[in-house]
């Protein structure tokens, strides 16, 4: 028996006779008895702990590694052993939805904490307790517009942010039938095509969503695009994948965005193929009682003490039903509290030097790859991630990546209009080794002729 | 020394906790000042390494948590969440592992998906599983967006969607989520859904009747293939809302129920840490018909080398970025070859075993609204305490004086004053006892001393918490200011 249950056979004889059962089975004697007999679940029998180590680590060995360049939406970088500890501590990680406030201090607190953090790195005055990921929250957000403004109809997302969030939305959309997306161009500099938004922008404009960075890993102008969607009297949307970069850059809020997403990845949690990851979402408190998700907020308990618990439920499923302001239950608390305690670990200090020292690591690997053949795609400015024109190794990028360089990511597979560019991230976690590798894989076999395109 | 102030609070200007080391030098052009942050991170805590952990081991000892204690709430199946398999999600190979490499440097992963998909199918009795969803509601969202799919391919989205009256509040807000109206079905007397109720909401309109089987009465729909049947009848299909599978694993599968589509919960029936709110996973399994419309990327096979894929035309597209919350899924499959086929039969049997012996032991003392037989939970009421003006809550309060976390409460709806109890397999007869006994002696107090279960709790840090105010007065953040003025007081 492999499982995790305590019963002695003692146990099991006292319980049916407290019951007043003969067996187990008269338990289930209700369920039809057409389907009990069909119902054997055809798995095989369970493992040991050994054998089972033994299968998961024999699965993880087959899973690649090397010199890995690649950003696109999940980042690594260097988890502070304090960090995972904490995430470790069975009194976080096995609570539930702090449902009972009284015994769920730890919980609730930090969820505050992480609000505030969120808020600050967003340049907003209020978010909410997390998301699924930053796709997820960057669709929420489109949502979340639609109810502040109702009746308008068409959503304009910039062609440059990431696709997989740009998918999300839509398929977010899919069911309510009455709302368009619309693409915006970019430009030859990689940013988003203000000029042509604003000529196309209308009064039935809903919101403008930009990346930021964008996919492209380029900072966008955000306040212009925030301008440009006000003149209509449209929302503004940011998302960005790489939340790091909001150390140096002006925050969404500041550039006049009234909802902020972000990916919190970054902060504290491996990549892990993907997730899981968390979603941030911040906005104006005049929107508040619009946003999604849970929400904590401080109060007093009887004897006047400083507490938390979880507010504004009325917005939400198990109350509201089907006028809930999203479907959104289980978040992803886990991974919130490793964005609290990463930003606390790092601070107001270590949190600035980790981005320029990305900043100047990405910047310095850019104009060694110039130098050796493979010049930028783009002008504009960029954080820690940006593409580069290399025909050769974007067709043998899977032959490289056998030989250990995944010499970032082939950007003609999601824009055609792209083929022959790498998308290249590089942050704290990569060595001078490594980098060297990079240069050796992308530097160009002979000169030729090469265009920015865009 | 008792307290924990908020980080933001702790600390002094100018310390740090952790600073990068010097990274790749090289020439970079500096950031344009327009585009650069102004505020130097104003706000952000200044502390050591040792002030981070002490803050978060402190707030840790103020959670209860399955680890600790017995949580028995009503259809989350809190069971014990195996620490193997944290030690698994952290092998490098695969928490290090980029979502974007080429699939030829992530066959170790792409495999553990694919069993896992095999699995569910297996224990579902339906044919394929989409493991994008990243929570339960989520997977809810995702199945109401393929009943759409489904029903436009075949002409027409139809417009309304079945739900009892019992349902969990995530089913009509996912159904509206994707356009649909709700239409609520009443159950019968035995709480329990009929086939004549169905039948009679159900006609051409009807895209979808979302179900919750075992219900969260946790009492086994005995109707369920006659309900199926009803549904099908008319054309419509059938949206099992799987939260409660911890109930039948084993003993009934949905597919053969008539299910069409479902979602799973691993964050509750396969044992995924609930991590005080997420991450979870919510993967969804269909019927062959439905699985064209699953979300891309699709897993493939050619031979043994598995890709992914997104060449799928009728996908309803993306639920979220990359592929799942795969440390999710990863921890999730450990769990199913840890217990094997048996294991997980063995499981729901216990399950089910310790939920009946709590309901023998609670009842007479709390109001039992439904006396038909239950499976992993039992509901109970406050009917039998309002005489000494006790409540729920009271009850749910005073529960946490004596160490445990208290049951879900006022839900389902249709129980006034609902206790909805689900212990799981993995607590001994022993913790249960300790529960129950506690549960009487609330009982027992309610009558001999209803001021002091009123006013629980009173052994906890904190006492009871004013929620109106919260409310009323929202104070969702710390604000910089607030340090400032602090600061300038002291």
């Amino acid at each position: 028996m492999s499982g995790y249950s305590p019963h002695t056979a003692d146990d099991v004889a006292a319980m049916l006779a407290t019951i007043g059962v003969r067996s187990i089975d008269d338990l289930f004697a209700h369920v039809p008895a057409g389907l009990r007999e069909r119902a054997r679940v055809d798995l095989p029998a369970g493992l040991s702990e050994p054998e089972l180590h033994r299968l998961l680590s024999g699965l993880a060995d087959r899973n690649g590694a090397g010199a890995v360049f690649l950003g696109a939406g999940a980042y690594p970088h260097w988890i502070p052993a304090v960090v995972d500890q904490i995430l470790l501590r069975a009194e976080f990680a096995t609570a539930y939805t702090p449902y009972q406030p009284e015994v769920s201090q730890g919980t609730l607190q930090a969820v505050f904490e992480f609000q505030t953090f969120t808020a600050l790195l967003l340049g907003l005055d209020v978010a909410n307790a997390s998301m699924y990921d930053a796709a997820s929250a960057t669709a929420e957000a489109v949502l979340m517009a639609r109810r502040l403004l109702p009746g308008r109809r068409t959503v304009w997302i910039a062609r440059a942010l990431h696709p997989h969030y740009r998918a999300t939305v839509a398929t977010y959309l899919r069911g309510l039938g009455d709302v368009r997306i619309h693409e915006i161009a970019f430009g030859a500099g990689g940013r988003t095509d203000l000029a042509g938004l604003r000529s196309a922008l209308g009064d039935d404009a809903l919101c403008v969503v930009l990346g930021q960075p964008n996919v492209f890993g380029v900072v966008e102008d955000l306040a212009d695009a925030a301008a440009a969607a006000h003149a209509v009297g449209a929302l503004a949307i940011s998302a960005t994948a790489e939340p790091l970069a909001l150390a140096l850059l002006r925050p969404p809020g500041a550039c006049g965005i009234d909802i902020a997403v972000a990916e919190g990845q970054s902060f504290g949690l491996p990549v892990s193929y993907g997730g899981p990851g968390v979603g941030l979402l911040a906005t104006h408190e005049r929107h508040v009682r619009s946003m999604p998700g849970r929400i904590v907020g401080e109060t007093v308990d009887a004897r006047g003490r400083r507490g938390y618990v979880l507010t504004l439920a009325t917005r939400e499923q198990h109350i509201r039903r089907e006028r809930a302001t999203s479907n959104i239950c289980t978040n992803q608390g886990l991974c919130a509290l490793a964005v609290t305690a990463y930003l606390s670990l790092l601070g107001r200090h270590g949190l600035r030097s980790l981005a320029e020292v990305n900043y100047q690591a990405a910047h310095a690997v850019a104009t060694r790859l110039d130098a050796a053949g493979a010049p930028r795609v783009f002008t504009a400015p960029f954080f820690n991630e940006f593409a580069v024109h290399a025909p050769d190794a974007a067709t043998e990028w899977e032959t490289l990546a056998r030989e250990g360089v995944v010499a970032g990511f082939p950007l003609g597979r999601w824009y055609p209009e792209l083929d022959g560019a790498l998308l290249v991230c590089v942050t704290e976690t990569h060595g001078a080794e490594q980098v060297d590798r990079l240069v050796g894989a992308l530097a160009a076999p002979a000169p030729a002729a090469r265009s920015v395109r865009g | 020394m008792l307290d924990e102030p908020l980080i933001f609070e702790r600390g002094s200007r100018g310390r740090t906790g952790w600073m990068p080391s010097v990274g790749i030098d090289g020439a970079a052009e500096p950031l344009p000042a327009e585009l650069r942050r102004e505020d130097d991170l104003a706000g952000f805590p200044e502390v050591s390494e040792l002030e981070t952990l002490r803050h978060f081991l402190r707030l840790s000892q103020w959670n209860y948590s399955a680890a600790t204690t017995l949580y028995p709430l009503g259809s989350c199946t809190m069971k014990y969440n195996p620490v193997v398999n944290e030690v698994l999600a952290r092998l490098p190979g695969m928490a290090g592992l980029h979502p974007l490499v080429p699939d030829a440097l992530a066959q170790g992963a792409l495999e553990l998906i694919e069993r896992l998909e095999a699995a569910l199918a297996a224990v579902s009795g339906l044919d394929a599983v989409s493991l994008q969803p990243a929570a339960g509601a989520h997977g809810e969202l995702l199945g109401m967006l393929l009943v759409r799919a489904y029903h436009v391919d075949r002409g027409a989205a139809r417009r309304r969607v079945l739900i009892p009256s019992s349902a969990h509040g995530t089913n009509p807000a996912s159904a509206t989520l994707c356009g649909y109206e709700v239409r609520e079905v009443p159950m019968n007397e035995r709480g329990l859904l009929s086939a004549s109720a169905v039948a009679a909401a159900m006609d051409e309109s009807v895209a979808a009747l979302m179900v919750t089987n075992p219900n969260t009465l946790g009492l086994f729909e005995e109707e369920i293939e006659a309900i199926t049947a009803a549904v099908h009848g008319r054309g419509g299909l059938v949206y099992m809302d799987g939260a409660n599978l911890n109930a039948i694993m084993g003993v009934a599968k949905p597919g053969d129920m008539g299910v069409d589509v479902m979602q799973f919960n691993l964050h509750k029936t396969f044992s995924t840490p609930h991590g005080g709110g997420g991450p979870g996973a919510g993967p969804v399994a269909v019927r062959r018909t439905l699985a064209e419309y699953l979300p891309v990327p699709r897993l493939v096979r050619d031979g043994d080398v598995r890709r992914w894929s997104d060449d799928a035309p009728k996908s309803v597209g993306r639920m979220r970025a990359f592929y799942g919350n795969f440390g999710i899924l990863l921890r999730a499959y450990a769990y199913l070859a840890r217990l094997g086929g048996p294991g997980l039969h063995e499981a729901t049997r216990l399950a089910v075993l310790n939920a009946n012996y709590l309901r023998a032991r609670l009842c007479g003392a709390y109001h039992l609204p439904y006396e038909t037989p239950s499976l992993h939970e039992c509901v109970f009421s406050d009917r039998n305490l309002q005489e000494y003006d006790v409540h729920t809550l009271d009850v749910a309060k005073r529960l946490l004086d004596y160490g445990f976390y208290a049951p879900t409460i006022y839900f389902p709806l249709v129980v006034k004053g609902a206790l909805m109890i689900e212990p799981t397999e993995t607590e001994t007869k022993e913790t249960l006892d300790e529960f129950a006994d506690a549960m009487l002696r609330i009982a027992d107090e309610a009558r001999d001393d209803p001021t002091s279960v009123r006013e629980a709790p009173h052994r906890t840090r904190l006492g009871r918490l004013d929620e109106t105010r919260a409310a009323r007065r929202p104070v969702l953040r710390w604000r910089p200011a607030a340090r400032e003025n602090a600061e300038e007081s002291a």
